[in-house]
């Protein structure tokens, strides 16, 4: 008799699965648009990337170009957070949602929106969504928004390249990706065309995100202390939130660290260590999230792709430390480097 | 035999219960230390459960952590805890993709050969793990864990240009697979689409059940787990066992990944989902590793992960539902426990009213035998 019940209880299982599908009601979208007032109404709004809000680095610059934003048009704007390991179909669910709420333009911050911003592009047509550090999407109502972060890192490599004694650098990144990739590339061969007698060290910290090489100050730290071991005097980090430890290290031992993304010189919390960051090879998201608001405010939004290089000033090489400013020498090569690198007269690998 | 036990169901059903309800009560002590309405959230998760688009969201979401969890399970049964589950669904997914996407046979035989494929991967990597506890000892705990980092490192070398991976712009992937290995999802209209191997996860679900309880080879399984002298006494061949159990496990977790793979992104990408192996844990934990049991865990899980984002929305944080997770698995370890030693006691007051009220030989017998059978089924 057990064995009859039991597979009543098995069979019940299933069918409260195939129950659930039949008892199902109108989309989450319908019940949204026929209860809150019309769409089109409300400003910008951000999805962020693993890591999130707080990482001192990629997503807390997509922040700040919503704040200016919010500021400059008075307007209503959003920016959410991304659960772990979570799916494609979460994300365009995530974006869709903020379409639907009349959210214009909605950007997902990071190259891993790619697909749910191609999703959500298509059901929401008149909408204009934008995607940071990818350039896969072609449509109208896209903006890819990329950046030439080997261009910027070419010239950490010329300072690291000038301003080492040993002849050793290094190089830490986060997670070993295309787009971290990049970072080194440009590093290594401003390094190389600078001085090829120079030696580059590279580590990466994790293979993937979700290990941390993206958050993780401990591991940049351990990194970086066995790159200096190998004599390495200057250290430049691709790292977000972990790059902290790559500074901390290089403070310790007194040797140049290099920060990333944006002016790690003055960052306040990084104020202790600020005397040994040489400079900070900027990417500012900032500024084409903000571009990007500003082109639908007036009418005009951006679509294609949209790239922050060199000339468009949204990478770059800051100099807020004035040791590095002074170096005249220095300054020159750099800037030698950079009219170069605009002109086309380098050309900057990208992996 | 009675034709229902109620005294057994009631001891089944009281262990979720009382940890849900906990979980639930503790959940909203926090939301009211954090100055916060305690019910408000509940309402707006229940709501999202009821837009058939966040149902198809859940039963897909659920399917996956239904065969993690499965797979886990199958290990819990003989005393084995196979952590490297999140390890082997990612590692037999990745392979699955690349031989979806340099193989174009047409679907009936592509489908079973990219389901075989990943069922032979996720069976070789727990399979390391299995050696090295049968021949020399080795804690499959450690092992698993071990190779949950090693697979890692793998796939990152899997991804490299020059061996199997495709750059699509920042992104890693393995290519497209070849279209006759995408399987047709249940349209489901402007809800979006049921992926088609959820009906895998179900055939899993029974598959396990058969095995485990009408099967020979299920009975020395649980038997190892309840005593491994007991069954080694009984002629079960205890290194056979482990071996074959991990081998199942790894077999099965090297499924979970596949539904989403083969029905909605045909790549193994990084956007590839992580960390269902870890869930299928405390999935299988919940659900006392039994098929229904872990079926409606899953869902539970699935709706608070897909129900949770629109809490955002309404000031409050969708974290919630992490911090419910987490009450939920640490409530049910808790509860179970209690659960057991009331029931024990239960128990043990019953024999002795019969035997005091001085039931025929025979009949005591009878109690005392259920009574370790009991034990037994855990």
């Amino acid at each position: 008799m057990r064995r009859f019940s039991r597979l009543t209880v098995a069979g019940a299982a299933t069918a409260s699965l195939a129950l659930t599908l039949s008892a199902c009601g109108g989309t989450s979208t319908e019940a949204a648009s026929s209860g809150s007032e019309s769409r089109g109404d409300k400003g910008l709004a951000i999805a962020y990337d693993v890591g999130g809000k707080g990482d001192q680095s990629f997503n807390d610059a997509a922040y700040a170009g919503l704040e200016r934003a919010e500021q400059e048009f008075g307007y209503e704007t959003a920016d959410v957070e991304p659960t772990e390991g979570e799916t494609d179909a979460d994300k365009t669910q995530r974006l869709v949602s903020l379409a639907k709420q009349g959210h214009n333009p909605v950007i997902g911050v990071g190259y891993a929106y790619a697909t749910a911003v191609k999703e959500a592009a298509a059901t929401y047509p008149d909408t204009t969504f934008g995607i940071v550090d990818d350039s896969t999407i072609d449509a109208d109502n896209v903006a890819d928004l990329v950046f030439s972060e080997e261009q910027a890192s070419y010239l950490a490599g010329v300072a690291a390249a000038k301003s080492t004694k040993s002849d050793v650098v290094g190089f830490v990144g986060g997670v070993d990706i295309p787009l971290i990739h990049k970072f080194e590339a440009g590093f290594r061969q401003g390094v190389e065309d600078t001085d090829p007698k120079v030696k580059v060290l590279s580590q990466y910290l994790t293979q993937t995100a979700e290990e941390g090489g993206f958050s993780s100050p401990d591991k940049g730290r351990t990194a970086a202390e066995s790159q200096i071991e190998k004599k390495a005097d200057v250290v430049y980090q691709a790292a977000g939130l972990s790059g902290q430890g790559v500074i901390e290290a290089a403070a310790a031992n007194k040797v140049w660290a290099i920060g990333v993304d944006s002016d790690q010189y003055r960052q306040e919390a990084l104020g202790k260590y600020r005397d040994h960051i040489l400079t900070s090879a900027t990417k500012d998201v900032a500024k084409a999230v903000y571009n990007l608001a500003k082109s639908v405010e007036d009418g005009k939004p951006e679509s294609g792709i949209v790239r922050g290089d060199l000339k468009t000033g949204e990478v770059g090489l800051a100099d807020s430390n004035p040791k590095f400013k002074a170096d005249t020498e220095l300054q020159e090569a750099i800037e030698t480097a950079k009219e170069k690198i605009i002109s086309g007269g380098i050309k900057v690998r990208t992996s | 035999m009675k034709k229902f036990d109620k005294e057994r169901v009631l001891l089944a059903v009281a262990g979720p219960v009382i940890a849900l309800a906990v979980a639930f009560a503790l959940t909203s002590v926090v939301l009211i230390a954090s100055g916060k309405n305690p019910v408000e959230p509940y309402t707006l998760m229940f709501e999202q459960a009821s837009f058939s688009d966040i149902q198809v969201l859940i039963i897909n979401q659920a399917s996956m952590y239904y065969i993690a969890a499965l797979a886990v399970a199958v290990g819990f049964r003989m005393n084995l805890f196979n952590i490297g589950v999140d390890g082997q669904y990612q590692l037999a997914a990745m392979a699955a993709a690349i031989v979806g996407a340099h193989m174009d046979l047409p679907a009936v035989l592509q489908i079973p050969l990219l389901l075989l494929t990943a069922v032979l991967t996720g069976a070789f990597w727990s399979g390391i793990a299995g050696v090295l506890k049968v021949t020399r000892g080795v804690s499959e705990v450690v092992a698993t864990i071990m190779l949950n980092a090693i697979a890692t490192s793998v796939i990152g070398y899997l991804w490299l240009p020059s061996v199997f991976g495709v750059k699509v712009g920042n992104n890693n992937t393995t290519g497209e697979m070849a279209e006759s290995g995408w399987v047709p999802g249940i349209d489901m209209g402007k809800a979006g689409e049921i992926y088609g191997l959820v009906i895998l996860a179900v055939l899993l679900g029974v598959g396990y059940w058969v095995v485990l309880n009408r099967t020979r080879f299920g009975f020395d399984l649980r038997a190892s787990g309840a005593s491994e002298s007991a069954a080694a006494a009984s002629g079960v061949d205890p290194k056979r066992m482990v071996l074959t159990a991990m081998l199942i496990s790894g077999g099965m977790a090297g499924l979970a990944g596949l539904p989403i793979l083969l029905g909605d992104t045909h790549t193994y990408s990084l956007n590839f989902p992580t960390g269902i192996g870890f869930l299928g844990i405390g999935i299988a934990l919940l659900g006392r590793n039994n098929p229904t049991g872990i079926a409606f865990a899953a869902l539970l899980w699935a709706w608070l992960d897909k129900a949770s984002p629109e809490l955002d929305f309404h000031d409050y944080d969708k974290e919630i539902a992490v911090i419910m997770q987490g009450l939920i698995v640490l409530a049910v370890v808790v509860s179970y426990e209690a659960v057991r030693e009331w029931g024990l006691r239960r128990q043990q007051r019953r024999v002795g009213a019969e035997l005091a009220a001085g039931i025929v030989l025979g009949a005591t017998d009878n109690t005392a035998q259920k009574a370790q059978k009991e034990v037994a089924g855990r």
